[in-house]
């Protein structure tokens, strides 16, 4: 079992979004990165994702991981968000027969999964249907 | 740089090996290369494993390996590339006798998968994706595959149908192919048919779990034709990256590290893709193969689909994809495949392919590729 410090050091991202923005070129990059892929700087400012956005492709999940062994099945999709980052998370709130290619997503904050009963819960983003 | 041969090749029988541990697998399946090479030496030896350390709990596999195999002191590396560890082994090792560093080189892939329940090998899996970022939402290979395939059926209508008939001619290939975990015909209804694992792909879109090794003897071209053997040479090698995370790719329908790593290899052997005759590529699922075909160049893109359909890529099409049954029915031992794509294109050379073989097959072209496509890694093969 991992030590908190793995998941606490990600809740800039999972918990507020926080992205990097290249002072380079404007490039927004989720996770933040050191060095930019675009230009090579390394100066990065700091910004906030885009709240929604469009699924770009999307998958339902029926032989899960150990983690999510209760939770499938399960729909999992990448979004391009109206600032252009591109994202992975679960779409919630929506029967499975609605997911399309193109569905308005906005992206909110949710329980992702849990340690066991007595470990540790880890929330993070989820898209749910616009 | 020298030029590289393979003279020797070995490769035992696949599937669940509940009677063999990693190192009994590795060492059997390197004696028969070794002795298929009729070497009494090697200098080094270089060895393709994505994940013992999660599949049997042992690292440090160098040190065990040429243990095992009656080789210490010899200098001997592991490498790692996820599902592309066999192929970046064949790549050291080629560049380790090319570079002049050492004379005869062990290459050798293996992976032991079954001593673990599926739900940690789908997890041991998944570590080849961006755990953080793509794992932390449950995704899983299968589920990385399918939101590709999702994408491409989308932007380029290809058919549930056609993902189907990749699975129906790899193990039309593969039932010739007696080291196959699954040496047997499957139907497009029985595909259709099969279990959902991650919409659209089903479980006989899918790879198996398997236990195997693959290894390879290689040596200078020079040092080959003295010996008086088959010269298999290897003409090209490639190997290129692309972003860990599917969701950073500008294209997630296409496969850029193929084909950047493709036009290396093809660029270092002064030769296209129409110059070959067989192709060993990375079926890891039915859309792989798709996308892959796309990327070196054998279908035109967003046609990939419509090529297995027409039969392109079958055994006596123009260009036979997959001859050995491809990863789909021969198995897919991760860190084995690449090393195995290899000992199958220099059987097919040698013409020592018996049902399966590819006639009157000069060259062949292997593609091995990790993550979902975070990494590949291609070979072109030449007989003199």
């Amino acid at each position: 079992m991992p030590t908190p410090s793995r998941s606490w050091r990600e809740i800039p991202q999972r918990y507020r979004l926080e992205a990097g923005k290249c002072r380079g070129c404007g490039y927004v990059c989720f996770p933040p990165r050191v060095v930019c892929p675009h230009c090579g700087s390394r100066e990065f400012g700091q910004t906030k994702l885009a709240g929604a956005g469009k699924l770009l492709t999307y998958t339902i999940i029926r032989v899960p991981p150990q983690p999510f062994e209760d939770q499938a099945p399960y729909a999992v999709g990448i979004a391009e968000l109206d600032d252009g980052v591109k994202l992975t998370a679960q779409v919630v709130d929506c029967d499975f027969a609605d997911l399309k290619v193109g569905l308005r997503v906005a992206l909110e904050f949710r329980r992702v999964y849990e340690e066991g009963e007595a470990g540790v819960i880890y929330y993070g983003y989820k898209f749910v249907p616009e | 740089m020298r030029d590289v041969a393979a003279i020797g090749v070995g490769m035992t029988k696949w599937g669940e090996l509940w009677d063999k541990s990693l190192r009994t697998i590795f060492a059997e399946t390197a004696l028969l290369a070794i002795d298929d090479a009729g070497v009494d030496r090697i200098d080094s030896m270089v060895v393709g494993c994505m994940s013992s350390g999660l599949f049997v709990g042992q690292e440090h596999l160098g040190s065990m390996l040429a243990d095992y195999l009656g080789r210490v002191p010899v200098p001997a590396a592991r490498v790692e590339s996820a599902c592309s560890s066999g192929g970046l082994a064949l790549r050291q090792g080629f560049i380790e006798v090319a570079s002049g560093m050492s004379d005869i080189v062990l290459v050798a892939g293996v992976e032991k998968m079954t001593d673990v329940t599926g739900c940690e090998a789908t997890y041991a899996l998944g570590t080849a994706a961006d755990q953080e970022y793509e794992g932390f939402h449950g995704l899983t290979f299968p589920g990385l595959y399918a939101m590709m395939a999702v994408a491409h059926m989308h932007k380029y209508g290809t058919t549930r149908e056609q993902l189907a008939m990749v699975a129906v001619k790899n193990h039309d290939n593969g039932s010739k192919n007696p080291l196959a975990q699954f040496p047997f015909k499957v139907t497009i209804d029985a595909v259709l048919n099969s279990v959902l694992v991650a919409d659209p792909l089903r479980i006989l879109d899918c790879s198996p779990i398997t236990d195997g090794a693959a290894a390879v003897i290689l040596c200078p071209a020079d040092m080959a034709k003295k010996m008086k053997k088959r010269v298999i040479r290897i003409a090209g090698s490639g190997q290129a990256t692309d972003t860990i995370a599917l969701s950073s790719r500008k294209d997630i329908t296409w496969i850029e590290s193929t084909d950047l790593a493709a036009r290396k290899a093809l660029a270092m052997a002064g030769r296209k893709i129409e110059d070959l005759q067989l192709f060993e590529v990375h079926d890891c699922f039915t859309i792989a193969e798709i996308m892959v075909t796309e990327a070196l160049g054998i279908a035109e893109k967003g046609r990939g689909g419509r090529a297995v359909e027409e039969g392109l890529t079958s055994l006596t099409g123009k260009f036979p994809v997959n001859p050995s049954g491809g990863l789909k029915a021969k198995g897919h031992p991760v860190g084995a495949t690449g090393v195995a794509q290899a000992v199958e294109v220099i059987k097919q050379l040698r013409g020592e392919a018996g049902e399966r073989q590819v006639k009157g097959a000069k060259r062949g072209l292997t593609q091995n590729m990790g993550g979902t496509g975070g990494s590949s890694v291609v070979h072109v093969f030449e007989a003199e």
